[in-house]
């Protein structure tokens, strides 16, 4: 009985093992640069000039007040971004200003936050002001009706809203980090987006006429077509029902009087 | 015991090959990278008008601080990148406005720079007459000439246009809405109010910026920012497309991005088609780009040829901002599938979907209507993504864990059930 109980906690060991995998990630309390990521030192001014950053990336970047500074960075199924944005003014402000951190996806929606400061309003004598915004967690998929944040390309956009006249123009430093949080924890959904929402930004053609019909493409049938994918419900559960089998036989085995020498 | 370790290594061994195969996370493909066909295009403006002898900025004169700036810029200039250089109120010294007010060269021929030569003749530059603004920013863009990308006019002035008409605001306004991508970075030495406003509307035409530059190296420092950012930002220029007041006649257009002018309270229709098995993908900017009342908003709407509505997207503000911007997605539903043609094929045919796009915006008094706000217009048709149907399985590590435990439990629970059920059989 005495080795039952060893070996019953050798097991839950290498469960616990397992454990932290299983765990959601705990949200950290403010994103921080990834070791080695090269500091951006751009900013686009809209959406077609946006400024591509990934996350971890820091960003620094003089600009001027009332100017709009545009970024874009590319977000996975599962992940929760985080982005935190300091902007420091020079002296003699002649008073309050409000900015935002606005958030869109590929199609220019516009992305709720679920925490962080989006639009804080400084003091005419404040040296800075710190921006926040927490996105929602990205789904693998979601109705073309809805608004749910899916993977593809996201704009960051920061800019003053409400301020005196005078103080545009003022020379201002603005700090800006993109935090990833949570990959891959979207065990619980299914579906795919086909096609990222990465928005096409070459030159349109105006179309003359419009397209006949097109035959049917010929669904293209493979050898190993029917398989599972990797990473689907059906292999999960195979593997855990084969696993289910081992863990009973070893169960069983324990139980059995050790053979005597 | 060996039976022990054996299953034990059994089960960290399947533990581990399951964790190999487990999730792999999509990698998205990356964008092609696009190489235009033309050079960065960038034309500095500068004010050489008598005001410019002013001696505020560091204790020294404006034109000498606008001169080291100048040099600095071109001795960090980017190869590739085109610059010209085209001053104004440089040479006309009398008193008369009519002359003085055409007077602006272009000192350096946008192209690729020679630096000494550019150097010396910004040396030369001595403050001296008018500043005709309106008349230097179009022939600004003259010198840039047309092309398929974006071109920016970096203008720095100390005053205020004395020489309107032309108004430089409307002047900007004009360029813009000609077609040509073209946007107007504003600089201001010492600004007053007039001077302030006067750069901000130009800026705000243009999609611009405005910077009030009070020292040599924050003016250097802006100028090299908007030099390189020529280079980075002059993407091909979106096509212009001019929708129509309804569905029947409006542009069909294929996949791309597009510009428009929109004026207040006007709808303006597009048509794409759609093939099922495909989704529809827009979105619109509506820019403002003129003053207008602080609330506003964007309606972007997809409808069936006949009239029905699909799908919306819209977005409202309040405050100052530079565009608003809604966008949408939509894919037809599942049909009975493709239809066979009399030539025995099987074909699918497109539907058209109207766009049509409409604003919220209220003019303030005294604001121009016409030519229409700026618009940009994205359309994407992709595969559709249908409606996940996975069967009711699980997945995930905590899954595995659950099921293991209970394997686990199960076993031992028969073991001993045998052990004992043997024991009560011996005895008997």
């Amino acid at each position: 009985m005495r080795t039952l109980i060893r070996s019953a906690a050798a097991l839950a060991a290498a469960g616990l093992t397992l454990a932290p995998a299983t765990a959601p990630a705990v949200a950290s309390a403010a994103p921080t640069p990834s070791p080695g990521a090269a500091t951006v030192t751009k900013a686009g001014t809209s959406f077609l000039t946006a400024t591509a950053i990934t996350a971890g990336q820091p960003v620094q970047v003089g600009a001027s007040t009332g100017d709009y500074l545009y970024w874009s960075f590319r977000a996975e199924a599962g992940q929760t971004h985080e982005i935190t944005a300091t902007v420091s003014f020079p002296k003699g402000r002649s008073g309050r200003s409000t900015w935002a951190v606005d958030v869109f996806d590929g199609l220019r929606r516009r992305q709720a936050c679920t925490a962080g400061a989006q639009t804080p309003t400084a003091d005419a004598a404040a040296a800075s002001v710190a921006l926040g915004c927490t996105l929602r967690r990205v789904r693998p998929w979601a109705e073309p009706w809805s608004g749910d944040p899916l993977p593809g390309t996201y704009y960051v956009r920061l800019a003053v809203t409400d301020l005196p006249e005078p103080d545009l123009g003022l020379p201002i430093d603005v700090d800006l980090l993109v935090g990833v949080d949570g990959e891959g924890g979207t065990s619980g959904e299914d579906g795919k987006l086909e096609a990222p929402l990465v928005p096409n930004t070459r030159p349109g053609t105006v179309l003359s006429a419009e397209p006949g019909p097109e035959p049917v493409a010929e669904e293209e049938t493979s050898l190993t077509g029917w398989l599972p994918e990797p990473g689907s419900r059906w292999v999960w559960t195979t593997a855990g029902g084969v696993l289910a089998a081992v863990a009973g036989v070893v169960g069983f085995a324990l139980t059995r009087r050790p053979r005597r020498p | 015991m060996i039976n022990k370790r054996r299953s034990l290594a059994v089960l960290i061994g399947l533990l581990t090959t399951t964790a190999l195969i487990g999730p792999t996370p999509a990698r998205a493909d990356d964008d092609p990278a696009e190489t235009p066909a033309e050079p960065p295009k960038v034309e500095l403006v500068l004010d050489v008008s008598g005001s410019m002898r002013a001696r505020d900025i560091d204790g020294r004169s404006r034109i000498s601080v606008a001169q080291q700036a100048f040099n600095e810029v071109v001795d960090a200039l980017p190869d590739e990148t085109q610059l010209g250089i085209r001053v104004l109120g440089a040479t006309y010294k009398g008193r008369d406005k009519k002359q003085g007010c055409l007077d602006t060269q272009q000192i350096v021929p946008v192209g690729p720079v020679d630096r000494a030569q550019a150097k010396a003749a910004v040396a030369t530059l001595r403050p001296t007459g008018f500043t005709p603004v309106g008349l230097a920013l179009r022939s600004a863009a003259q010198d840039l000439g047309t092309g398929s990308t974006a071109r920016r006019i970096v203008l720095i002035t100390d005053g205020e246009d004395t020489c309107a008409p032309p108004d430089p605001c409307e002047v900007a306004r004009e360029l813009a809405a000609q077609g040509t991508k073209l946007v107007v970075d504003t600089l201001g030495l010492a600004p007053d109010d007039k001077v302030r406003r006067q750069l901000l509307c130009i800026a705000a035409a243009t999609g611009g910026t405005y910077t009030a530059a009070q020292s040599a190296d924050e003016l250097t420092g802006r100028i090299k920012q908007l030099v390189d950012r020529a280079r980075d930002t002059y993407t091909a220029a979106p096509t212009v497309v001019g929708g129509s007041a309804e569905c029947d006649r409006a542009p069909l257009l294929g996949p791309g991005v597009y510009t428009d002018r929109e004026a207040f309270s006007e709808h303006r229709w597009y048509r794409v088609p759609v093939r099922p098995g495909q989704e529809l993908r827009a979105s619109v900017s509506v820019a403002l780009d003129r003053p207008v009342n602080p609330d506003y908003g964007v309606l972007l709407r997809a409808t069936a040829p006949d009239g029905r509505e699909l799908v919306r997207g819209v977005d409202a503000g309040s405050g100052r901002t530079d565009v608003v911007s809604a966008g949408l997605r939509w894919s037809a539903a599942e049909e009975d599938g493709p239809s066979p043609s009399p030539t025995g094929t099987l074909t699918v045919t497109a539907q058209t979907v109207c766009l049509v796009v409409s604003n919220s915006f209220a003019p303030r008094p005294g604001t121009e209507a016409t030519p229409g706000m700026p618009i940009e217009l994205t359309v994407d048709v992709v595969a559709a993504s249908p409606a996940p149907d996975g069967p009711d399985l699980g997945r995930g590590w905590a899954l595995l864990l659950l099921l293991t435990l209970a394997g686990l439990v199960t076993g031992l629970l028969a073991g001993l059930l045998t052990r004992w059920w043997v024991a009560t059989w011996r005895e008997n």
